[in-house]
């Protein structure tokens, strides 16, 4: 563990009657990707917000990069970067306006300054837009300006919250990449997400978020072997042994098996992966042909669900009308 | 993998070229009050360049009353349309440059909406220099609304007797009053939640403002009440240095007035709008 980049104790904030974020502690060690993982109307914005002195904590304590978020906030300032919905570039403005903009306002002279918009968006993909109104962009296009716009002066920290919402495969990959990119080069990010896929590609370690509160951290890993190790699925040649393959595996793995559909399946949650060959050999003892056997680690899904008893990503709402 | 370069170079973001801008970054020295208001000032002018459209208000709205008051009421209020014009078009600059004051709020709001807002104040700048930068971008307004009615007044006759100096200065005194006068918009637009109410309440307090004071006639004829509000409308008291002005004769008891409303209105709205701005939701 190295130095903390983020840490809160007992985070704060209110809306109204809207606890937003009720209690949120994070330690977040400089380098490499965190991962802040919830449904939305969880907290994470809301959090994030606090974290880059946007917002004023009701109660509790945030350090970011050894400053006090509400007594040291221009220090955060000058340190931290920020992308997300809520902090975006001037649409009116071409891309090249909009970061020299930036640049200017971060003590550029008007010369490095264009120099240094224009490296930045040759860097993103953007040079050929770089006359044209942000408004006229596309939405990974418009991404990759929010981040550029991040990354005039390169900070010790960025924020992105949701950077990858709403966009198509393509342009998350690129989002990705950028991602690793930063954290090679020594960036710290802090990321909200709502989908898991993201979190486990990205993120070091990760905390699960769900109506302000923090209700599990860890790496990804971690948090899957909470909810148990994982897996066992099991094919096999015939369907009329799967009775006596399934009182095999109840008997060494000493857990409920399922019975899927398929006729020829098997499946069980394990606790201790050593049992897993110990029950396969056993099956093959016994006479019974295994056809396929895959050991799967749990999703990021079950682990939610299994964290705050609904899943992360609700379904879309029924149009009532 | 067969993409061709056009593609590869549309979409594309390579990883050599992103390690060595975050590599390249310099930390250049924190510029100062000044320069960062300007430059956001600089945004606001590259706003109007952008969107011209949005100049209707300075444009337009000045013309329109300027001849409908004139051709309209000016025979019957002043016995002749120039009699008339000389009268009202120093009050009618007033009117154009306090109306296109209610657009620093909906800009502002605007911004809030659109979250360019946030970003701004993620940085590390002097905290009022987004709001005051856009108060800078008004001023140019103001001075496009102004000369636009200036130069439409001449063409229809009016002859300052005050000369350059006189205009040059009322316009002066004028640009002060509407850039802080445009605090209090800010503070509404911190407080409104949509562009649109910020709209609305804003005609709702300009048109009395304008409308009950001594920009369009005399206020003699008017109820003994209402001459009250119309005294201690500060509309009224601009208006009536702006007429002095141009016409020649400096009324310095007024100009005080008028200075110290300005104050007033700084002093009240100015910390309120960055109590509101520091605290945003």
């Amino acid at each position: 563990m190295g130095k903390l980049a983020i840490e809160t104790r007992g985070l704060k904030k209110s809306f109204g009657a809207t606890h937003a974020v009720a209690g949120v502690d994070l330690a977040v060690s400089a380098g490499g990707v965190y991962g802040v993982l919830g449904p939305n109307g969880a907290g994470k914005t809301t959090t994030i917000r606090m974290l880059a002195t946007l917002l004023r904590p009701d109660a509790g304590e945030a350090q970011v990069l050894g400053h006090d978020v509400v007594r040291d906030a221009q220090a955060v300032r000058s340190r931290v970067g920020l992308t997300g919905q809520f902090a975006s570039v001037d649409e009116d403005l071409t891309g090249v306006e909009n970061l020299l903009l930036l640049a200017r306002l971060l003590g550029y002279s008007r010369r490095r300054g264009r120099e240094r918009a224009t490296d930045l968006l040759d860097a993103f993909g953007l040079a050929e837009a770089a006359e044209r109104q942000v408004k006229k962009y596309s939405g990974g296009m418009r991404r990759r300006i929010d981040i550029a716009a991040s990354l005039v002066v390169p900070p010790e920290l960025i924020f992105l919250d949701e950077p990858t919402t709403g966009l198509d495969p393509r342009s998350r990959n690129q989002v990705w990449e950028i991602v690793r990119v930063m954290v090679a080069e020594g960036t710290t990010v802090l990321l909200t997400t709502q989908y898991l896929d993201e979190a486990d590609q990205l993120a070091d370690r990760i905390a699960v978020i769900d109506h302000g509160k923090v209700i599990a951290e860890g790496s990804s890993g971690q948090l899957k072997a909470s909810v148990g190790a994982g897996s066992l699925h099991v094919r096999l040649r015939v369907p009329e042994q799967r009775a006596e393959a399934e009182r095999v595996l109840a008997g060494v793995l000493d857990v409920p098996i399922e019975l899927s559909a398929d006729p020829v399946a098997l499946s069980a949650g394990i606790s201790d992966p050593e049992r897993v060959a110990r029950a396969l050999a056993e099956l093959s003892r016994g006479g019974i042909d295994v056809t396929e056997f895959a050991l799967g680690q749990p999703s990021l899904d079950e682990v939610f669900l299994a964290l705050t008893g609904h899943p992360a990503e609700e379904p879309p709402e029924e149009d009532a009308a | 993998m067969n993409t061709t370069s056009a593609e590869q170079a549309s979409v594309l973001v390579t990883e050599d070229a992103l390690r060595s801008v975050l590599l390249a970054g310099e930390r250049p020295a924190r510029p100062g009050p000044v320069l960062t208001s300007l430059t956001f000032g600089w945004r606001a002018l590259l706003k109007i360049k952008h969107v011209p459209e949005q100049l209707v208000d300075v444009t337009m709205f000045p013309i329109m009353f300027t001849l409908m008051f004139t051709y309209l009421f000016g025979g019957a209020l002043a016995g002749s349309t120039q009699e008339y014009l000389r009268f009202l078009l120093p009050g009618i600059l007033v009117q154009a440059n306090v109306m296109i004051t209610m657009n620093t709020g909906i800009t502002l709001n605007t911004d809030i909406q659109k979250g360019v807002f946030d970003r701004f104040r993620s940085l590390p700048v002097w905290r009022p220099s987004p709001l005051v930068g856009a108060l800078l971008g008004d001023v140019m307004r103001y001075s496009i609304g102004s000369v636009i009615v200036i130069a439409l007044g001449l063409v229809l006759g009016f002859r300052p007797e005050g000369g350059a100096v006189g205009v040059v200065l009322s316009v002066v005194l004028l640009l002060v009053f509407s850039f802080c006068l445009s605090w209090l918009w800010t503070m509404l637009s911190l407080i409104l939640r949509t562009p649109n109410s910020v709209a609305g309440v804003s005609m709702m307090v300009m048109f009395p403002l304008t409308f009950v004071s001594n920009i369009f006639v005399d206020p003699k004829t008017m109820p003994g009440w209402l001459q009250a509000v119309v005294e201690v409308n500060p509309i009224t008291h601009l208006a009536t240095v702006v007429r002095g002005l141009m016409h020649g004769s400096v009324p310095a008891g007024e100009i005080g007035w008028v200075l110290v409303s300005s104050v007033l209105l700084v002093a009240v709205f100015g910390p309120i709008a960055m109590v509101l701005y520091r605290n945003k939701k």
